[in-house]
């Protein structure tokens, strides 16, 4: 083959290629941006929760719900008149982009042998125990669940499973001077089920039962 | 109900749904690729290209048109990348540095989507929607033209004529990859997927304060991702991430996505040598692999086995509560038996043998059901070789779909199954041996070796998933990885295609009473076996020394 022949070949596979790009590339997304816009604009702008007109945050971003972080701590700790969500330890940090404070998803891909993980999930559970007991209610360690010491994959889980959720309900009731079982109701409302009743696992989303929470305070 | 119930009732839902689109879809491809007219954007794509869509090509040919196209697309994702910080529209991230952006353009053109950058702090709207999600389409829609070149090579006799590549290009893109994924993204927002262009914006937090989030055409990619089994997240968390994954809904819908092309192409090839039994003794040895491993995982992952999960009381690290271990269970071997390599769940945290599924799955070649093109190329010469070990029992000529496998032809299956293995253990051993790459790991002991043995497997075969401790972004990684995605792609492309012409060329032998039946269930046992003891042989001491010994320790 030829050298004019390869350069005719390589053309062409350039024209296919800008020509796909066009249709692929611009096309094809700001067409099914124009139908998400249109048909789900809630949705297609992240689902962003409002309290009092306020933006909360988005029903599918999990947060921290911690104190004001303390003159020579490293870590903040909860806030533990919230519910609170699963541990984020694989969260990334802004090496590539400083001018951004970009919240940066991620897993800490430890495995179930690794040491680091060991003490993450030791401490973790130790924590859960500990905050969550009250004069009223002791938290044996057998009932924490394992979403509650755990990182998830993409380090923003929004939910917590309802095990963990009620096992909160004591604690928050205490701390925010609620009858226990007012607040176990409100955790009940949140459950939602699987879809079609197999579909997924039971959760509840953390930021809409604060939300609920805030109202019930005021 | 119990997890595991909901778990096995999920995968049970899916076969269903497969089951149900496998034959429109499969004989809509089968028209795609045999029909002579042209949609009237085809025909003006043709013009803009300067190809002639009915001129019929020998496999050589084919094979300069793949690799023309490919070529021309590595360069141009590199150089798009590398100036990425002058465009407009890259939000203000910067240019990529050399090594990353040769790795990532070698990943994303060979179908890996392998990712050594974290998506949302270093690539703009024009890479990822103009760039990155371009080859997305493209590199899935040249993998089946290589598979339908194949299954014309069994089709056609005394000719050695394959088909035109770009005519396969574009209608693999127009007619099958567009309008699905058109519906698979609206479907996706309907989930809850983003699909804006709002860039990075705050968002209001409940105490106070405000997050930050980088906003672009998720679902559209997030579409494109599952179903061209390419894999490359938008965010780092993939298909972890709640924007991109919002719900069980959409984690069922994706894991379909991934797999319904796969599948369906069994179909497609019935129908393109006539006889749609042929498809089904292959789709049915692709799903008894892909149960039984899911089985498998599903069983490991439930037991939970290993020090800090037992602590936990569970296997939930590195996996979101809206999926549990089930959702987790079931993407996680999708994803790896396919070239898919998205993830809903992190496979550095899965059990030692969790784990070790994960690579064992890629290990096998990705063909049940594989790349979408590339699972079925593969499988037919898994097809070929146990044909002739098959021929080899009963001391007679192999013939497969009425072709004889004689000497050419079996030499051009050994090499398409030698060249991967090759890739993954060598540049496995050089990594291990050197005194720098290693200081990449993460873990330490044989989790550590896992990670490396993962990246190979993972680049080598074009899955594109990892054990993601490993820090990849170095310039020993983002080269041989990338090394390894190419060579793994077009190597065997290279073999496929001179497969698929010898076989053309050969006239029909009849079938006789001798004839081994290959659309009978002990064919597909066999098939079966064959793959599992060419994987096993090939792969078990380096599977021993990772994921085996991390099992079996804990």
């Amino acid at each position: 083959m030829n050298i004019g022949g390869t350069a005719r070949l390589l053309g062409a596979g350039l024209r296919a290629l800008l020509v796909l790009t066009v249709l692929c590339g611009v096309l094809y997304p700001l067409a099914v941006t124009g139908v998400a816009q249109g048909l789900f604009p809630h949705r297609a702008n992240g689902s962003v929760v409002r309290q009092d007109g306020k933006a909360v945050g988005s029903s599918l971003i999990g947060q921290r719900y911690d104190l004001p972080l303390k003159e020579g701590q490293e870590t903040p700790e909860p806030d533990l008149l919230w519910f609170q969500p699963r541990p984020s330890n694989g969260l990334g940090s802004n090496s590539v982009n400083t001018q951004y404070k970009l919240i940066l998803s991620g897993a800490t891909n430890r495995s179930g042998d690794n040491e680091d993980l060991i003490k993450w999930v030791t401490d973790a559970k130790a924590a859960v125990v500990k905050d969550n007991s009250t004069p009223a209610y002791r938290v044996s360690p057998s009932q924490v669940p394992p979403d509650a010491v755990t990182s998830s994959g993409s380090g923003l889980d929004p939910d917590i499973s309802p095990a963990y959720a009620r096992l909160q309900a004591h604690r928050v009731a205490e701390r925010n001077h609620l009858p226990v079982e007012q607040v176990e109701k409100l955790v009940e409302d949140h459950v939602q089920q699987r879809v079609l009743g197999f579909v997924g696992e039971p959760r509840v989303n953390v930021l809409a039962l604060n939300t609920a929470l805030r109202e019930l305070t005021g | 109900m119990s997890s595991v119930l909901a778990g096995v009732l999920q995968l049970l839902a899916l076969v269903v749904a497969l089951g149900l689109v496998y034959r429109p879809l499969g004989d809509h491809m089968a028209r795609v690729y045999s029909s002579p007219g042209h949609l009237r954007v085809e025909k003006w794509i043709y013009k803009a290209v300067g190809a002639h869509p009915d001129a019929e090509m020998r496999w050589p040919a084919y094979l300069r048109g793949v690799l023309a196209f490919s070529a021309v697309s590595v360069l141009f994702l590199y150089l798009l990348q590398r100036v990425q910080g002058g465009l407009p529209g890259s939000l203000g991230f910067a240019s990529i540095d050399p090594d990353q952006a040769f790795n990532t353009a070698a990943s994303f053109v060979s179908n890996t989507n392998w990712q050594s950058y974290y998506g949302e702090q270093a690539m703009g709207h024009v890479v990822q929607t103009g760039g990155l999600a371009v080859q997305n389409f493209v590199s899935a829609a040249v993998g089946m033209a290589v598979a339908v070149a194949l299954v014309r090579g069994f089709a056609r006799s005394r000719t050695g004529e394959l088909g035109n590549f770009w005519a396969d290009l574009v209608r693999g893109t127009v007619r099958i990859l567009l309008p699905v994924s058109v519906i698979g993204a609206i479907v996706l927002v309907a989930c809850g997927a983003i699909q804006n262009f709002a860039g990075i914006h705050e968002v209001g937090q409940f105490l106070g304060g405000s997050q930050q989030w980088n906003g672009g055409a998720v679902a559209s990619q997030e579409a494109i991702k599952e179903l061209g089994t390419n894999g490359g997240g938008y965010f780092n968390a993939n298909s972890a991430h709640p924007f991109e994954n919002p719900s069980p809904v959409s984690n069922l819908f994706e894991i379909f996505l991934i797999l319904v092309i796969p599948l369906a192409l069994t179909r497609t090839f019935g129908r393109m040598v006539g006889s749609v039994k042929q498809g089904y003794a292959i789709l049915a040895t692709m799903a008894a692999i892909w149960l039984g491993f899911t089985a498998l995982m599903m069983w490991t992952e439930f037991a939970h086995h290993g020090p800090a999960f037992d602590i936990a009381g569970g296997a939930m690290e590195g996996k979101e509560t809206r999926f549990g271990i089930g959702g987790s269970s079931i993407f996680a071997v999708a994803t790896t038996l396919t070239s898919t390599g998205a993830v809903n769940s992190f496979h550095s945290s899965f059990t030692g043998f969790g784990g070790g599924i994960t690579m064992l799955g890629m290990q096998l070649g990705e063909i049940a059901p594989g790349g979408v093109g590339s699972g079925l190329y593969g499988m037919l010469v898994m097809a070929v070789i146990a044909v002739f070990i098959a021929g080899l029992m009963v001391g007679r000529t192999p013939e497969y779909l009425g072709k004889k496998l004689g000497s050419r032809e079996i030499k051009f299956a050994a090499s398409y199954i030698l060249i991967t293995p090759a890739l993954v253990l060598c540049f496995t051993a050089a990594a291990m041996a050197l005194p720098t790459p290693g200081n990449s790991m993460t873990n330490s002991g044989p989790h550590g070796f896992s990670e490396i043995l993962y990246a190979y497997t993972s680049a080598g075969n074009n899955n594109g998933s990892a054990f993601a401790g490993l820090n990849a972004d170095t310039q020993w990684f983002n080269t041989t990885t990338g090394l390894a995605m190419l060579l793994g792609r077009f190597l065997p492309m290279v073999f496929v295609l001179a497969l698929a012409g010898a076989l053309a060329e050969q006239r029909p032998v009849p079938e006789t009473a001798g004839t081994l039946r290959t659309h009978k269930p002990l064919f597909a046992g066999l098939l079966v076996g064959t793959i599992l003891i060419v994987t096993g042989l090939t792969y078990f001491p380096a599977l021993a020394l990772g994921p085996l010994a991390e099992g079996l320790a804990s």
